[in-house]
């Protein structure tokens, strides 16, 4: 059962093929299996995820169900959980248990799914390759000595190893899509305000967006069907009505005008990972799209901008945790000023240390105006090309990253290295834009991902090239050797 | 432009972050090499660009004056480390 798609699975609960409680003990038994070598759930609850697929067969038998219904999911460990413990992948939330649950997971909930656990993840959300996490990095299950990606690591590889039906996942710089793209699975950043951020824990205000993760767009669609909406307890989120992103999946793409940034394809490309996309971009052709050559004059700005904006928003969003009121505290503080300092100190991980005094210090006085304020400026600069760029195209399209995944340890000790990861993924993040990574190939035996972007509030259009593209090829239903 | 240990524990303090002295000079080299990056950002020409601090460029709704939430103290401050009373507990502030 694990090997089937959500939506397959949706419709076997549907005809009583399975119940969710099979369903259910099927991935509590795989986990146990296989997630020692993958360290990708923090915590699986048992006992709830239990209680939880009971209530949905009985919902079923009274004839109360949706699409969603008895799935499982895992939550990246970053939104809220009022049963269990919700870390961050951090030292300074290790025991920490919210006394609500993010907007996101009641809105799972009450469409149905069963929550199996909670899913690593790099620290606060800052890294690109989940070797941040106070709890141990995450293994790559196409490659086991290869990182998964990051943020959202351990979410992908759970999705990848089949762990869970889908999980949910956090997309600040390409948290989302970089690692769906290292490990062969869907993922989709949605436009900035479509997903509540109530309850998600903050890194940077103006980037975060909660999205799913799963192994298809079809499957992609159904979840954030559930996710979106305006939130009354989220002030950024938007009042945009939410269409039926199911309904346009099967729409043709005849017509479809595809732009590739000359910006996104330069000498320095990965020569496999170019011609995977390309030939991603000819079945797309060949189904009716037609493709032009673009520019985004601003790309190569991207991730200084970023660089500046993200640090500087999580130093402010990050000053919460000053053992006060809730997580970490350190041992006999000798005065106010010690149980900050120390708390932080030892509470907070070396790249969450970076970001927070590179965010320091680009919003100090004296700094403010040549850092923070020039990066904001540049961020619409950005903005404007795509909007330049769409009066001529409907969607944009390149690689999700500039390489597959490497191996652990590989960047260590080089931070500005692995912020390269982030080189196609950041743009959407600045421009608040949709961008979706699906798989397209593999090289050397590793997922390489497709991203497309499209205009705010058009996630539709993403799920239906990406569905079209999945019902013509089928890289996202390959299984990695031992999981199967 | 590279950033000092003495600049970069200028700047700790400000985020009341502890760095241990030992982890001062390669935390500083770590952040001049991130720095070195974002230089480039000054060649740009933003004249007459707007700064944009969201992407939403929407402005914080109001809503009705009507109370809607009720006393949970309690449940929120469950995960605090001390309380009493109701009451965070801190070292003493005020000598």
């Amino acid at each position: 059962m694990h090997d089937k798609t959500l939506a397959q699975q949706a419709a076997m609960l549907q005809n009583s093929r399975i119940s969710s409680a099979e369903l259910v003990a099927h991935y509590l038994e795989r986990i146990d299996r296989y997630n020692p070598a993958l360290n990708a759930y923090l915590q699986v609850d048992a006992e709830g995820a239990q209680a939880a697929a009971s209530q949905a067969d009985q919902a079923r038998a009274a004839g109360n169900t949706g699409p969603l219904t008895g799935i499982p999911i895992a939550h990246k460990d970053i939104f809220c959980t009022k049963g269990i413990a919700t870390t961050c992948g951090s030292k300074i939330l290790e025991n920490f248990k919210a006394p609500y649950n993010a907007t996101v997971v009641d809105k799972l909930s009450d469409a149905g799914m069963v929550m199996l656990g909670k899913a690593n993840m790099d620290e606060f959300a800052m890294g690109s390759s989940n070797e941040n996490s106070y709890f141990g990095p995450v293994a790559n299950p196409w490659q086991q000595d290869r990182v998964p990606g990051g943020s959202s690591g351990g979410s992908a590889a759970l999705v990848a190893a089949q762990l869970a039906s889908a999980a949910t996942g956090t997309d600040t710089g390409g948290s989302i899509r970089q690692p769906a793209a290292f490990c062969g699975i869907t993922g989709i950043k949605p436009t900035y305000g479509r997903v509540s951020r109530y309850g998600m824990i903050a890194f940077a205000s103006s980037l975060d967006q909660g999205g799913p993760m799963a192994r298809t767009a079809e499957d992609c669609a159904l979840l954030l069907q559930a996710m979106s909406g305006h939130d009354v307890r989220d002030s950024t989120s938007s009042t945009t009505a939410v269409p039926d992103f199911s309904a346009e999946l099967e729409a043709e793409l005849s017509g479809l005008r595809i732009g590739l940034p000359t910006e996104y394809f330069g000498e320095g490309l990965d020569a496999d990972i170019a011609s995977h996309v390309q030939a991603a971009l000819q079945e797309l052709e060949k189904a009716g799209a037609t493709l032009k050559s673009i520019s985004l004059p601003n790309q190569q700005h991207c991730i200084p901008a970023y660089y500046v904006l993200a640090p500087a928003e999580a130093s402010s969003n990050l000053s919460r945790f000053d053992g006060v009121r809730f997580g970490y505290r350190c041992k006999n503080p000798q005065n106010l000023e010690d149980l900050y300092t120390r708390t932080r100190g030892e509470g907070f991980g070396k790249e969450v240390k970076r970001r927070i005094l590179i965010g320091t210090y680009a919003l100090s006085e004296g700094y403010y105006d040549a850092y923070y304020l020039k990066a904001q400026k540049v961020r619409q600069l950005v903005s404007n090309d795509f909007s330049e760029a769409f009066k001529d195209v409907d969607v944009i399209a390149g690689p999700t990253t500039p390489t597959t995944a490497f191996k652990r340890d590989e960047k260590h000790g080089d931070p500005t290295s692995m912020y390269l990861n982030d080189l196609f993924t950041v743009s959407a993040n600045l421009s608040g834009l949709p961008g979706i990574s699906a798989p397209c190939g593999f090289s050397g035996g590793l997922p390489i991902g497709l991203q497309l972007v499209a205009p705010a509030y058009q996630e539709a259009r993403l799920l239906n090239i990406a569905h079209r593209y999945q019902q013509l090829t089928d890289w996202h239903v390959q299984t990695p050797s031992g999981f199967e | 432009m590279a950033l000092t240990p003495d600049k970069l524990s200028a700047i700790a303090h400000l985020a009341r972050l502890g760095v241990e002295p030992e982890d001062l000079a390669p935390l500083a080299a770590d952040l001049s090499s991130v720095l070195v990056l974002v230089e480039q950002l000054q060649a740009i020409d933003t004249e007459a660009v707007e700064p944009m601090a969201h992407p939403a460029s929407a402005s914080l709704w109001l809503r009705d004056d009507e109370v809607t939430e009720t006393d949970q103290r309690d449940t929120l401050q469950a995960p605090a480390p001390e309380t009493q009373d109701g009451y965070f507990l801190v070292p003493r502030v005020i000598e």
